[in-house]
């Protein structure tokens, strides 16, 4: 029921959205629990487990019960808070958890059936059989408890992650905050001032007290204004700080466009991470529930939350309104009720000392002890010195007392203290390096309290800052005592609901502690009490002084949870924002890339690069059809591949050479200028790292190539080398990867191409196998080396990158004119494979120089990178899987990559296995699969059979052993 | 072996290679209150002086090297021991006291510009861009999402922002999307 | 988690490239015999409290440091780069 006169909603700006289907009307500023309860609706939600009917029980983030889906299809959002959500012309609110309805949830049997349904119940009951788990009891009871279900639709909704640095976080935008942001801005200093709610002012929006003569929100309005003009001050509203962590940073979630209809481009949230020298929690506190039977009707909420809707949003959630409390502060409920018009139907105040004037019913040393009403509260009974008494109320507003909002200083393992006055835990100090906590969230609950803590908090801040703050005038404010005396449970039979979210009630933790589950951490799993999207922010302290009481123990002695972040929930989706298609792998592009892609290549991706598989010509339908021809095409004319990809890293020094010889097991300072050789990289251990060949272009200059694989990691094990273990070495890297482009040219006509495209001739004089050296083509200075992965005669040619793409289109150009073209990776490597060239697929991180057969590449004469290491026993000899070459001879001629190598007398189990396939190609050259591979004491077996067999697709072929090299071993070839 | 037995073929050059710039055809791309352009870097070389040569370096190139994170004239910090000289001739007698390496086509250079480059740029590089902390001339090595990232603040509202040359398609892209989504807030 | 770059400042952890413990900087010599290099390739402590690692910052300014940090508290310590403390060691 709206009432005349109250809230801070614009009333000229009627809002028109939708609940299940029924148009309902708000206004500007309402949220959808605030424009439900306006429009009479109590019942917004159905409980996760026992299907209760549920209305809101409080007025903001903490909200344990009013859960809704908004927006449809692929929009949905479920799970939204009706306190969080603010209302948009057109908004579509659906309720949860209810079928077929929310008034008639056919589930609602789970309610008759709850004796089943306690402390335990799953542990218990579902122990067994086994199998029926996931047939029978996982399926039942995700039907049954729940929230909010998934579209099932991908969702197109953006998000956004972000990045922010200020000298202090400020969060929370009450009082304190805004004092402590105030006198930390007019100092200079860099602030961020987050709030997870629309408006500042915090509890000043809900009160009646207001500061300085203004109201609440006025003042807040206009520090806000003051701290908007400041420069030096960045005000992030709709943003909660979620979590902090290590060295002073903090994850906060905004809220960008959730609160107006979808629009394209509109991120929903944002994620920031906001890097702040200091940081000060103004984060205020939670009012708890008192426990009671049937403590959970639609209408029964707290009596701070009857106050906001009241007096923030002009709604009174019941035509006559029964508080209960324990405090002091609950009396205002009455009080502000009461002055709005709307009736108290009784003031009930469990102290028996407890002092109340008012112009309504009061009865003191009285408890509430239960409620009655259908799908939302019709009565409440309540239980004096004289006896029960029924009283008819729409709306019960509780108050247990006050909770300060502890939780971020607890995500660094702080532990917070209790403090008997208030009945409650604050913040221990220092628990958050940097933090210093002030207002309601450090147990100070007077207005007063906590502008002058923000203040203090800010001066405290400010000379850790090296700043001078002027101290200003404390503006004038209300400074009741908080005066409460504990009261958790209201005693009597039946349910009384703590976790309202996870229907845990006191009779749960009871049991728990019963079947000795007696320490909190154990309590909270076995009865899942706070263990929901809540965390448990209006029932862990109630649910751990029940404990506390049935163990008899204090509640100190028995202690708190551990609050871990987020303290409200973070959709995944903001976390990972940006992280999707290319922002989860940059895409790294050759310059032949547009070139191959009209050739119609299918692409791979190799690391981040995108690399042509083959290259289709008219009639070929099939891969192998493309890849065979592209085969004979190097061994017959002449081929080209775009090999940029490969690492390229420029060595330069005086001390070059010497540098090469340690990373290397080969020696590189006895390599002339102006040639190439290939090189092998071991890790400490003696494992091979990587291989390549590296050409040496003046006495203190080299280029050294690595994999596509491994070209950060070995950049990365330079560095680590040079500068962690012979930083006396005068050497310099730089990674010329991106500078050049690079292509094969490969084939017996690969020269005759060249020398039609270069500025000068070369011949076999000029530039022999493993040369190296400038040349210039079309005026470019090019570099050309003379090496070859195909065992034909080749080369590699490099140009400046924004050369690449015509140069590309040039080799192929000529290419074609001699009967060549280019090849994609299939052709590479199966032309590898035919000349026994090892790859990742060899050199995967388990094998050593002596299993690949390069043990003679460590040199004896120096030491190197894993020389020591590669020489342990163990890592050499007839034990060792070695690098063999495998043919087939029997029926089946399938070679696999994995498959398994067995003696063909012994059966294909795991004990047998004598080794492994590596690698396997067509070779269209010698008509037949080949496969690479590794067999224990392979060297010595030569002209062997044995089987290959590969478990997962059912193949099993007879193959030979062989060296890996087949195709021209004598590399006569390649010499050209 | 070597140049001298190579035969000349003649005075023009067989073939003509054209260049072509790492964002070409990208950019440049506008929205909101943000510019991203592509920005020619000319030749561009990196600077590593050899131990002990820092000095040597800056007498045969006739001017001193920026600190750590800084800026002066052509030359710009680049990573540890190493620097960019952009748009500079660099004499030969240079590679006695360090190492030169030709960066020109190793980076695709962009321009970000507009009241809101910061906050563009705040949603996808993780340092402290923050005018008071990163002045005009400072520059950083760090990450633009997951690609590498030279960043140098050229002006109030500007920025040059060096990436992977082969990564210049998903570094328009990041950009360009950050800028869209701010873009679209209200 | 924030860590100082000795060349660069304190930067995100993303930033760096996490090796292990700053042990790898002792590498023995060739002959020092099986134990020591089983030792150095192998075996680590590993505390609850102070360590010191390896680190590089390899998304920034490419320096391999050492980093002093505490892992119960997650306090860093102190940075120093590792040519520094060869440079000191030699
Ligand atoms: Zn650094």
């Amino acid at each position: 029921m709206r009432v005349n006169g109250k809230g801070l909603i614009d009333r000229s700006r009627p809002v028109s959205f939708t609940f299940d289907g029924t148009r309902l009307q708000g206004f500007a500023g309402d949220t959808v629990a605030s424009a439900l309860l306006a429009n009479d609706i109590r019942l917004m939600a159905r409980s996760f487990k026992y299907h209760r009917p549920r209305g809101v029980l409080s007025a903001g983030s903490e909200e344990p019960n009013a859960l809704i889906t908004v927006k449809r299809g692929s929009d949905a959002e479920p799970n939204v808070r009706a306190t969080v959500q603010e209302i948009y012309e057109g908004l579509e609110v659906r309720s949860q958890n209810a079928w077929p309805s929310l008034g008639f949830d056919a589930l609602g049997v789970n309610d008759l059936a709850a004796p089943f349904f306690s402390a335990g119940f799953y542990y218990k009951t579902f122990m067994w059989p086994r199998a029926f788990w996931e047939r029978v009891y996982e399926p039942l009871i995700r039907r049954a408890a729940g929230l909010g279900g998934v579209s099932g639709t991908a969702s197109a909704a953006e998000y956004e992650k972000a990045f922010a640095f200020c000298d202090l976080l400020v969060i929370g935008a009450g009082p304190a905050g805004l004092m402590a942001a105030l006198e930390a801005g007019r100092a200079g200093v860099d602030v961020i001032l987050a709030d997870e709610d629309v408006q500042a002012g915090g509890r000043l929006l809900s009160e009646t007290h207001g500061v300085e003569g203004l109201s609440g929100s006025d003042w807040a309005a206009r520090a806000i204004a003051e701290l908007a003009s400041m420069e030096n001050v960045r005000i992030m509203a709709r943003t909660t700080v979620t979590g902090a962590y290590d060295q002073s940073t903090f994850g906060a979630l905004e809220r960008v466009s959730q609160h107006h209809a979808p629009s394209k481009d509109a991120p929903r949230a944002c994620f920031w991470r906001i890097v702040a020298k200091r940081s000060i929690l103004a984060a205020g506190a939670l009012e708890r529930p008192v426990a009671f039977q049937n403590n959970d009707r639609p209408g029964i909420m707290t009596a701070s939350a009857v106050r906001s809707y009241l007096n923030r949003w002009g709604v009174a959630p019941g035509r006559n309104v029964v508080v209960f409390g324990n405090n002091d502060d609950a009396h205002r409920t009455a009080h502000d009720l009461r002055a709005a018009g709307v009736h108290v139907a009784a003031l009930v105040d469990s102290r028996p000392d407890a002092r109340v004037t008012g112009d309504f019913p009061v009865f003191t040393g009285a408890q509430v002890c239960g409620s009655t009403g259908r799908q939302g509260l019709e009565a409440v009974t309540i239980r004096t010195q004289s006896g029960t008494e029924k009283i008819a109320t729409e709306c019960l507003a509780m108050s247990g007392g006050w909770n300060p909002s502890v939780h971020l200083t607890c995500h660094m393992n702080g532990r917070p203290e209790w403090r008997d006055d208030i009945a409650s835990f604050v913040p221990k100090g220092g628990a958050i390096p940097g933090m210093v906590t002030a207002g309601a969230c450090n147990g100070a609950f007077s207005t007063h309290g906590a502008l002058a803590e923000g203040q203090a908090a800010a001066m405290e801040t400010l000379e850790a800052l090296g700043k001078k703050g002027a101290k200003s005038d404390l503006p004038d404010a209300e400074d009741t005592p908080y005066r409460m005396s504990p009261l958790w449970a209201v005693g009597g039979t039946g349910r009384a609901w703590l976790d309202f979210q996870n229907d845990v009630t006191v009779k749960d933790v009871k049991q728990a502690a019963k079947e000795n589950f007696r320490s909190v951490e154990h309590m909270k799993r076995y009865t899942t009490q706070g263990m929901a999207t809540d965390q448990g922010k209006n029932s862990n302290v109630n649910a751990l002084a029940i404990l506390a009481d049935v163990t008899g123990r204090g509640i100190p002695e028995t202690g708190t949870t551990t609050f871990r972040p987020p303290y409200s929930p973070v959709p995944i989706a903001a976390m990972g924002a940006g992280a999707q298609g290319k922002g989860f792998a940059p895409e790294r592009l050759t310059t032949s890339h547009h070139s191959t892609v009209k050739r119609k290549a299918p692409m791979i991706e190799a690391g981040m690069w995108y690399r042509p598989s083959y290259f289709p010509v008219p009639g070929e339908s099939h891969w192998r059809q493309s890849c065979d021809r592209e085969v004979n095409m190097v061994r017959d004319t002449v081929g080209v591949c775009d090999v940029s990809t490969l690492g390229k890293i420029d060595v330069q020094g005086p001390d070059a050479a010497a540098f090469l010889d340690f990373v290397y097991t080969n020696t590189f300072s006895t390599l002339k200028p102006g040639r190439v050789r290939y090189g092998l990289m071991l890790r400490e251990d003696g494992t091979v790292m990587d291989d390549g060949t590296t050409a040496r272009l003046s006495d203190t200059h080299y280029v050294m190539t690595t994999t596509t694989a491994a070209a950060g990691a070995v950049m990365r094990h330079l560095e680590f080398v040079h500068q962690c273990l012979r930083p006396e070495l005068d050497v310099s890297m730089i990674s010329v990867t991106e500078q050049w482009a690079q292509f094969a040219v490969a084939g017996p006509k690969s020269r005759e191409l060249l020398n039609g495209l270069l500025d000068m001739l070369i011949d076999n004089d000029s530039f022999p196998f493993m040369a190296c050296g400038p040349v210039s083509v079309g005026g470019v200075d090019a570099r050309l080396f003379r090496i070859s992965f195909s065992g034909e005669h080749a080369y590699e040619i490099a140009v400046p990158a924004r050369y690449g793409a015509s140069l590309f289109e040039a080799l192929n150009e000529k290419a074609a004119a001699l009967g060549g073209g280019p090849y994609g990776m299939e052709a590479l490597n199966v032309l590898r494979i035919e000349k026994g060239f090892i790859t990742h697929a060899e050199i995967h991180g388990r094998v050593t120089a002596f299993d690949i057969g390069m043990e003679r590449m460590i040199s004896a004469k120096k030491d190197c990178i894993g020389q020591t290491m590669a020489a342990r026993p163990g890592l050499l000899g007839a034990e060792r899987e070695q690098l063999v070459g495998l043919k087939p001879i029997g029926a089946v001629k399938q070679l696999t990559a994995g498959a398994h190598l067995f003696d063909p007398e012994n059966p294909a189990t795991r004990e047998h296995s004598e080794g492994y396939v590596t690698s396997v190609g067509f070779s269209p050259t010698m008509g037949v699969f080949l496969g690479m591979g590794f067999l224990k004491n392979g060297r010595a077996r030569h002209g062997q059979t044995v089987k290959l067999v590969d478990h997962m697709r059912g193949i099993e072929t007879l193959c030979e052993v062989h060296g890996p090299v087949l195709h021209d071993p004598e590399g006569g070839k390649t010499r050209g | 072996m070597g140049l001298s037995c190579m035969i000349r073929k003649g005075v023009r050059p067989v073939v003509e290679l054209l260049a072509k710039s790492p964002a070409e055809g990208l950019l440049p791309y506008a929205k909101g209150a943000v510019e991203l352009s592509e920005l020619a870097l000319g030749k561009a070389a990196s600077i590593a002086p050899f131990k002990g040569q820092l000095d040597a370096v800056e007498k045969a190139l006739g001017q001193g090297f920026p600190k750590v994170g800084r800026t002066t004239g052509h030359v710009v910090w680049f990573s540890q021991g190493q620097y960019l000289a952009i748009a500079m001739d660099i004499p030969d007698a240079l590679g006695k006291y360090a190492a030169i390496t030709d960066q020109s086509d190793a980076w695709c250079a962009l321009e970000l510009k507009g009241a809101a480059a910061e906050d563009v740029l705040a949603r996808l590089v993780p340092i402290d861009l923050r005018q008071s902390q990163f002045k005009r001339g400072h520059c950083a090595r760090t990450q633009l999402g997951h690609m590498p990232l030279h960043i140098t603040r050229t002006g109030n509202d500007a920025f040059r922002l060096l990436s992977f040359r082969s990564m210049a398609g998903t570094m328009v892209h990041e950009i360009s999307r950050a800028m869209d989504l701010l873009a679209a807030r209200r | 988690m924030r860590l100082i770059c000795p060349v660069c400042g304190e930067r995100d952890r993303r930033e760096f490239y996490y090796m292990g413990d700053a042990v790898a900087l002792q590498r023995p010599e060739p002959d020092a015999g099986a134990a020591e290099w089983d030792d150095y390739v192998h075996l680590r402590e590993n505390p609850a409290g102070v360590t010191r690692d390896l680190w590089q910052h390899e998304a920034g300014c490419a320096a391999w440091i050492v980093v002093r940090r505490n892992t119960v508290t997650h306090e860093v310590l102190e940075s120093v780069l590792a040519t520094d403390l060869k440079g000191a060691s030699a």
